[in-house]
Parts: C-alpha cells; sequence; structure tokens
C-alpha cells in the first residue's frame, strides 16, 4: 500500500468514525458535553498539529550543529593539498 | 597493525568479534570501492577532492578507485582530470568523460560501467562531502551488513557550516514533511553522500525517473520496499568552498514535486 494509500484510509476510518459520533448515526447517543467537544475536534487537531509542526522545526533549526571545526580543518587542508599536488606536478 | 592482516581489511577491522582470520593459502577477494564522482564545472575542487579521497584510502588502507564522470565541462574540468590520471595512475583514478550535462541517473550508469569495485560510493566534487567520512562509512556498513549507508547531517554530531537562517529552515521543514509523509526510517534523504553494495545500487537506478534532490530520494526510500537496510553516518556539510550553490524556486518546486509523486507511489 502506497503512503498516500494509508493516509486515506486513515482519514476514511477516523472521519467516518467522526461523523457517525457527532451525528448520532448508529443510534449512538453521546452525552451533550462529549459531542460538544467531538464536534469541532478535527480543528483542534489541525491547529495542534501545526504547533507541533513548528515548534518540531524550530527547535531542529536552533539545534542545528555549526561545524566550525570542519570548515576550519578543510582550509588547511586545501593548503596541504595544493602545495602537495604543485610539487607532484599539477598545473591548477 | 594492517601489515598482520595482509590478507585484507577484514580480519583488521573485525576483531572486535567479527569473522576470524582467513587461513593461509586460502584465497579472498578484497572489497572494493568504486568512488563516482560526476562533476561539472568543478576544475577548483576536483583535485582536492581527489587529493582527500586519496589520503583517506590509503591511511585507511582500503582498496578503491575514483572514475570521474565529467560532463563536457567549459571550465577545463576534464584537462584538470587528465592530469590526475597521470599523477595518481590509471589503476586508482579514471575519467569517463560525457560531451555534454545529462541526467544523475545516466552520469552514474556510464559511471559504473566497467568499475571494479563490489561497493559504489557516490559522493559531489565540491568539498562538501569530506573524504574523511568514507571509512566511517564502509565500518558502519560491515557492522549491520547494510545494503546502503547515507550521510545524515540531522544527527549525532553531523551538522552544516556556511548556512544562514533561511537556508536551515528551508532544509529542516522540507525534511520534516518528508518524514511525516514517507516516513522512511532515514532521517536525511536528499544527500547524494552514500555507499552502496554494487547490486543494490544497479536496482534502485534502474526505477528512478527524476533529477537532482528528488532523485537522491528515489534512491531511498524504495529501498525499505524491496527490503534493503538503510545505515547511516553523522557527517559536517561545509557548503561550497568555491562556486555558487544553489537552492532557488525551482530547486523548492521540483522538490515538492518529487516528494509528493513518492508519497503517491512508495
Amino acid at each position: 500500500m502506497t503512503k498516500l494509500a494509508q493516509w486515506l484510509w486513515a482519514l476514511a476510518l477516523l472521519g467516518s468514525a467522526w461523523a457517525a459520533l457527532t451525528v448520532g448515526a448508529l443510534g449512538l447517543e453521546l452525552p451533550s458535553p462529549c459531542r460538544e467537544v467531538l464536534w469541532p475536534l478535527p480543528a483542534y487537531l489541525l491547529v495542534a498539529a501545526g504547533c507541533y509542526a513548528l515548534g518540531t522545526v524550530g527547535y531542529r533549526v536552533a539545534t542545528f550543529h555549526d561545524c566550525e571545526d570542519a570548515a576550519r580543518e578543510l582550509q588547511s587542508q586545501i593548503q596541504e593539498a595544493r602545495a602537495d599536488l604543485g610539487r607532484r606536478g599539477l598545473r591548477f | 597493525m594492517l601489515a598482520q592482516f595482509h590478507r585484507g581489511p577484514h580480519g583488521g577491522e573485525s576483531c572486535a568479534g567479527g569473522s576470524p582470520r582467513e587461513p593461509e593459502g586460502r584465497f579472498r577477494p578484497r572489497n572494493k570501492y568504486s568512488v563516482l564522482l560526476p562533476t561539472y564545472n568543478e576544475r577548483e575542487n576536483l583535485p582536492l577532492t581527489v587529493w582527500l579521497l586519496v589520503k583517506s584510502f590509503s591511511e585507511s588502507g582500503f582498496n578503491y578507485e575514483i572514475r570521474i564522470i565529467d560532463d563536457g565541462s567549459p571550465d577545463g574540468t576534464r584537462d584538470v582530470a587528465e592530469q590526475l590520471e597521470k599523477i595518481y595512475g590509471l589503476d586508482k583514478i579514471l575519467l569517463r568523460p560525457r560531451e555534454k550535462k545529462l541526467g544523475l541517473r545516466t552520469t552514474y550508469i556510464h559511471g559504473m560501467k566497467h568499475a571494479t569495485g563490489n561497493y559504489i560510493i557516490i559522493m559531489d566534487a565540491d568539498l562538501s562531502h569530506h573524504p574523511k567520512f568514507i571509512p566511517e562509512f564502509i565500518r558502519k556498513q560491515r557492522e549491520g551488513n547494510f545494503d546502503t549507508v547515507s550521510r545524515t547531517r540531522y544527527k549525532g554530531n553531523g551538522g552544516v557550516h556556511g548556512w544562514d537562517l533561511k537556508r536551515k529552515m528551508t532544509s529542516r521543514g522540507a525534511n520534516f514533511i518528508t518524514q511525516i509523509l514517507l516516513r522512511p526510517g532515514a532521517s536525511d534523504l536528499t544527500g547524494s553522500f552514500r555507499l552502496y553494495k554494487k547490486e543494490v545500487v544497479q536496482k534502485l537506478i534502474e526505477r528512478c525517473l527524476s533529477r537532482g534532490y528528488v532523485f537522491h530520494m528515489e534512491m531511498i526510500v524504495p529501498a525499505r520496499q524491496l527490503d534493503y537496510t538503510v545505515g547511516e553516518v553523522p557527517v559536517s556539510f561545509v557548503d561550497r568552498v568555491y562556486g555558487d550553490s544553489k537552492l532557488g524556486g525551482n530547486e523548492i518546486v521540483s522538490f515538492l514535486k518529487g516528494l509528493l509523486t513518492l508519497f503517491a507511489t512508495t
């Protein structure tokens, strides 16, 4: 099953469960407070997902390693390489 | 230490609980690593990359060859490659040129023709991929007998240098979406610094259709579908020392298109 198919399945399943419960089909009558929470639940989840996404990406950007040492090491290796290659006859 | 394990690096590398030394007289072919280096206008960087590769492989003792695939660079990259062939010898450096810039897929296929290694390493020639990590890739591969080992900038002590905030945000944002949609089992998918078993890369490359970033994603995302295992090594990515980095609107659009295609087809 492709990822798209998995997502569609999951959304269809959760979506129909939510719809069935809010509309009261299947003869299931939930108490009023439950329904009041259930009805806007998808919107809440969307907002929560958005916050999670922003938070996670923000955290990952903030903790993105900056490789200063690697850059310095590379610079000195470039000097070494140019000198050695020059000795071996490379015309840059 | 390497002198003792003359039969091959296996003994030296896996003495901490791996396979026993081969008895004298039994022939065991050594592993060989073919490094594929696609180049386009890398006259400055290519000799430095090759020098670092030679240094890394000589120090670690692994058997290798470097195959340079130049796509008709107008800046004289081909000349430099020919000089390098003379300096290091044709058993180590091979130029496999082409007339003009064609896709990455055909570049690697062209590079692999007559490659004598049983492992293929792909990397860029612009010094953003440092050959010092190659022995780590090799050790990682042996550790888990992985079918492919990929670099990651996002885990362990992996990282980047030379990126501004915008670039970091784009990178992390794109990776986040990719992880959510594809759940690929690898933390860094757009990379072109990888080690593959030869038969694995040949199988994967048959299925690739795209270009650029997406090509490299296509070379790893379907790996799980095909029951291939993927290992990761944290690396430092030092962005372009010479030359221009390319991340424009076009790249972003084609990345998203490719991502959605992979989402719908794997």
